[in-house]
This record gives structure tokens, sequence and C-alpha cells, in this order.
């Protein structure tokens, strides 16, 4: 085979990946080669780094298959790694000022994000099972390290060990999926799956292939059954690392999963309908009541995160275009809020370390109203109160899911926020009519930067991005079908 | 005339190590070191699926898949390890029922 890239130029669909690639490699010689302290500077440039990429997936509008078909970029990719790569950025701002309290601030940490990042932009852009498995595992390898990061601390380096145990085996059932679906249909590349099956049907063995390979990007998304890793790895792991767990993954491994079941597994669309309105019912579900004898708000916001995949994916079962548009929207919405609450989270010090108990929280709408109000909106906007963004995100989701008559679906749905806003409200009443009994420091600058934009941005979502987003959002819905 | 080894004893030997890696991940309670292996089962499981499948389907694409996979279990099984070292610096134990200080 001849392969396609022939000069510099026929890259440029791959520029982004490129760069950042690059980028963080010459930042691990840099942090390995000084001798002096370079965590600091190392940080801030790979801040800026994320945010060039950022511009640079942006500005290069070339779409179209690289690496002989194992590379694709397109609208939805493009999307989706703006939205990746913003989370990933803003992550790595609400680190800085709780670094040395987290054991964060060597130079390997900002390199280990970077190249989680990498992996992420290769999952969103892969087309091909071989390319998808290396971004997968260069995600997960990165994240498994970030996890256990604080080595002194008892509780990271278990959850590093949760998290590395239980990733790989879904890596194993999705490599054992994908093994299957290789045996079956000749292919590796999606889009030639994607023929084969509509040229000669489904049998069992690739019917076992799909399904290996849904539970391993389950594990991914964290998605009921195979979400017991995430309130462990999310209360053991520092809160920053939480927060870069939170936001940026779950967006690339849910863009993943669009990308998987529609572009390779759209001619058995009823095949995996099935699976995926399940994982969706038991994501809303569990999470809605799980969710309600939570006392460490990381662990709270863990089983949150579980419930909202759940809910994103009441727009995939849809299995249109409406439905691809809704889990987009919802994805970028899900990572602002995530974002701004943990600013928020992070933004709770004492004089004697960090709050992450919510019986603690009591009374701060006094001592701290800016913050108190800011996750009070954040907080409400994860029930899905109108006429705040998450409001929206449902919407856009549950109309898709209308729209494909999925009655019973989406009244399960609207059931399960109703009863996950239990929670969420038991918090905001913490906050608001408790008495204090913590003194809280004041929030440095960069977090209240943070807070005030997600805030905004939240708060306003319908007068200021929602059509745009919208508009975005379906424009890269269309470009996968 | 001795029977040729065929597609179908080949994905029969990979499915068997594989459910005796995912088997040995969840039912075993007493050691982590035996869950690593467990995890290296699970991936040369896939590899005899993939070199298998390669073969059948007179293919190179999944003996290439198979290196990745193999590249990728190093360094896996190499991240694990160091994993495994900071928390029994920890925690003094590498016992599976000692993991867990966290719960609910």
């Amino acid at each position: 085979m001849i392969s396609d890239v022939t000069d510099f130029a026929s890259l440029a669909p791959a520029y982004p990946e490129l760069a950042l690639a690059i980028g963080a490699i010459v930042l691990l010689m840099i942090g390995v080669f000084t001798k002096s302290n370079s965590a600091n500077m190392i940080m801030g440039v790979a801040i800026g780094l994320l945010a060039a990429v950022t511009v640079l997936v942006i500005i290069q509008t070339e779409s179209g298959l690289v690496f002989n078909g194992g590379f694709i970029q397109d609208e939805f990719a493009r999307y989706m790694k703006v939205v990746v790569l913003v989370g990933s950025a803003l992550t790595l701002v609400l680190s800085v000022s709780s670094a040395a309290e987290h054991a964060l601030n060597k130079f390997e940490y900002p390199v280990l994000i970077l190249l989680a990042t990498l992996g992420m932009m290769m999952m969103i852009s892969a087309n091909d099972l071989i390319s998808l498995y290396v971004g997968l595992e260069l995600q997960a390898l990165a994240l498994y390290v970030v996890a256990a990061m604080k080595r002194d601390s008892g509780r990271a380096t278990e959850a590093g060990l949760k998290y590395f145990v239980l990733g790989a085996l879904s890596s194993g059932m999705f490599l054992y999926g994908a093994s299957l679906v290789y045996g079956f249909t000749g292919q590796t590349q999606l889009d030639e799956i994607t023929r084969m099956i509509s040229l000669g049907g489904s049998g069992i063995g690739l019917t076992f292939g799909l399904v290996f390979i849904l539970a391993g990007l389950a594990f991914k998304i964290s998605a009921v059954p195979f979400h017991m890793w995430t309130p462990d790895v999310y209360e053991g792991a520092p809160t920053p690392v939480t927060a870069f767990f939170a936001a940026a993954p779950k967006v690339a491994a849910m863009a993943l999963f669009v990308r998987v079941v529609y572009s390779s597994f759209e001619p058995i669309a009823r095949d995996w309908q099935q699976i995926v309105i399940f994982i969706s019912i038991a994501s809303m579900v569990l999470a809605a009541f799980a969710g309600i004898g939570q006392s460490n708000i990381k662990r709270l916001i863990a089983y949150s995160s579980i419930g909202n995949v759940g809910f994103a994916l009441v727009g995939l079962s849809a299995a249109s275009e409406v439905g691809v548009q809704g889990v987009a929207v919802y994805m970028a919405i899900y990572m602002v809020m995530t974002v701004g609450l943990f600013a928020c989270v992070l933004s709770l010090k004492t004089d004697n370390g960090y709050v992450e108990a919510i019986a603690d929280l009591a009374g701060l709408s006094r001592g701290r109203p800016f913050v108190a109000g800011i996750m009070a909106i954040l907080l409400f906007s994860m029930i899905g109160l109108p006429p705040l963004a998450g409001f929206f995100a449902k919407w856009h989701v549950f109309i898709a899911a209308i729209e494909a008559q999925l009655y019973v679906l989406a009244v399960i749905g609207v059931v399960a926020s109703a009863i996950s806003a239990f929670y969420y409200l038991k918090i905001i009443r913490t906050m608001y009519f408790d008495e204090p009994i913590l003194q809280f420091s004041a929030a440095p600058g960069e977090l209240r930067l943070v807070m005030g934009v997600t805030g905004f941005l939240v708060l306003s979502y319908y007068v200021t991005v929602g059509a745009p987003l919208a508009d975005m959002a379906s424009v890269a819905a269309k470009s996968l079908f | 005339m001795e029977a040729q080894i065929g597609l179908g004893n080949f994905l029969t030997v990979g499915a068997i190590l594989f459910t005796i890696g995912v088997f040995g991940i969840f039912l075993n309670r007493k050691n982590v070191i035996v869950i690593l292996m467990s995890i290296e089962l699970l991936l040369l499981a896939v590899n005899i699926n993939f070199v298998g499948f390669s073969m059948a389907l007179d293919d190179l694409a999944g003996q290439v898949f198979a290196l990745l996979v193999l590249t990728v279990a190093a360094a896996e099984a190499a991240i694990g390890l160091a994993i495994l070292v900071v928390y029994y610096r920890n925690r003094g134990s590498i016992a599976v029922d000692d993991i867990n200080m966290m719960k609910g």
C-alpha cells in the first residue's frame, strides 16, 4: 500500500495533532533537562499551547482522510476537539492555584495532560479500529499516571490502581470486540466496516463484537453497568485531576461512542439502539438514587456525571441527526458546567486545607456569596431549570428521543432528572440556610474568572451562546450522515 | 491424516483465555499481581483472535493490529507495576481485600 502522505501539505487535516504532539515532547524535554524547577513555566506554556491548538483546529478548515484512512477530520471532529481542548485548558488553569497542595507542581503533570489531550483528539478523529485503539490507550495510560500523581497519598494511589485495573479490563473488552468485528467483516476501517455490513448483513459474531465494543466504550464514559470505578476514582484523585477526568475525557469518549455507532454500525442501528437505551436508562436511574446518600462533594459529582452521561445517551438512542446534535450540545454544556462546578469546589479552602464534605459548605452564602451564588446557578442548571443552559441541554436530547418515538425513555429521563434534583437542592439548602461552621479563605483570581465566565455562560445561555452553539452542533451532526 | 487447526480452534482458545482473564480479575481476592497477569491474558487472547482471523482472511491488518496491541500491553504493564509500587509504599500491602479506603 502506498502512503497518502506525500508532502507536508497533505498532512493538513492533522496539523493540530502534530502541533500538540511536538509541543508536548518539547515541553517534556525542557522539563527533563532544565535543572531548576520549571514546573510553573511549563504549566503556563502548556495552557498557551492548548489555546493555540484550539485556534488551529478552528482555522484549519481542511477536512478529509489522512494516513490511508486512519485519521478523519470533519465538522463533527472539529466541534468535539474544540470542546475537549477548552475543557483541558480550563482544568489546567484550575489546577494552578492548588498545585502544591495536591502534589501536582511537577512538570510531568501538564505534559501528561497534553498527551492525554492528544490521545483524546486521536480518538475523536479515529477512522480505523487500530488508530482508535492507539488514541484510546494514549489517553488512558496518561490518565492512569495522573490519577496516582499524588504519590504519598493512600487514597490517590488507590484511585490510580482501581482506575488502571478497570481501564485495562475495558480496553481488553474493546479489543476483543474489535477482533470479532475485524474477523467477521475483514476490515478495520470504520467506513469499510459499514460497507461490509450493508453488503453482507450482520451475523451473531458481528453482534457479539458490537456488544463487546460498546461495553468497552461504556466503561470509558462511565455508563451503568460499567460505572463502578467512577465514584472511587473521582473521590480519591486530587481535585484538579478529578476536574480533568470529569470534563475532557468524558467528552472525547462520548464523541468516540457516537462515531463508532454511526459511522461503522449504522446499518445495524436496531441492534445497538437497544443497548444504548438500556445503558441510558440504567445510568439516569442509578445516578438519581445513588447520589442521594453521598456526603462527599466529589463523589456526588461522580454520580452526577454518570447521570449526565445517561442523559446524553438519550440523544444517541434516537439514532438520528437531531440526536447527534443533541449529544453534541449536551456534552459542550456539560463540560462548561463541570468545569465551573470544580472551580467552585477548588475555591473551598480553609486554613486547614481543602473542604470536600457537603456538610462543611454550611453557610457558604454568608462568607463567600460569589462562590455560593455561582455554585447555586450551576447546580440549578444541572437540575435542568429553565432558562439555564442545563435545561436546553436536556431539551435537545429529549426532543430527539420524542421525535424517534421513544416516549418511555423520555418519561424515565424526566422522572430521573426530577429525583436527582433532590440532592442538588440539598447542597443549595446547606449553602444558604445552614449556620456557617467554617471560615473560607478568598478564592484566587483565576478561579474567580473561571467561575464568573461559566456562571455567565450558563445563566445567559438562551440569549448569548445558545443559538450559535446549536447551529455548530447541527453542522457537526450533519457531517456524520 | 492429521486434522487441520482451523479458525474455530483459534477462536475457542482465544475465548477460553479471555474468560479466564475476566474471571481472574473478578474472582481473585488475594493479590494485585494476579490481576496484572489476568490483564495480560486478556490482551493475549485478543492477539490469538487477531492472528487467527488474519490467517483465515489472508489479510495482514490483523497481524499489524496484534503487534500494536503487544506494544501497548508492554506500556500498560509498566504503568500498572509503577502504580502498584507507589500503592505498596503507602499501604504496605497488595492484597485485593485491602483496597477499600473508598466505598459507597
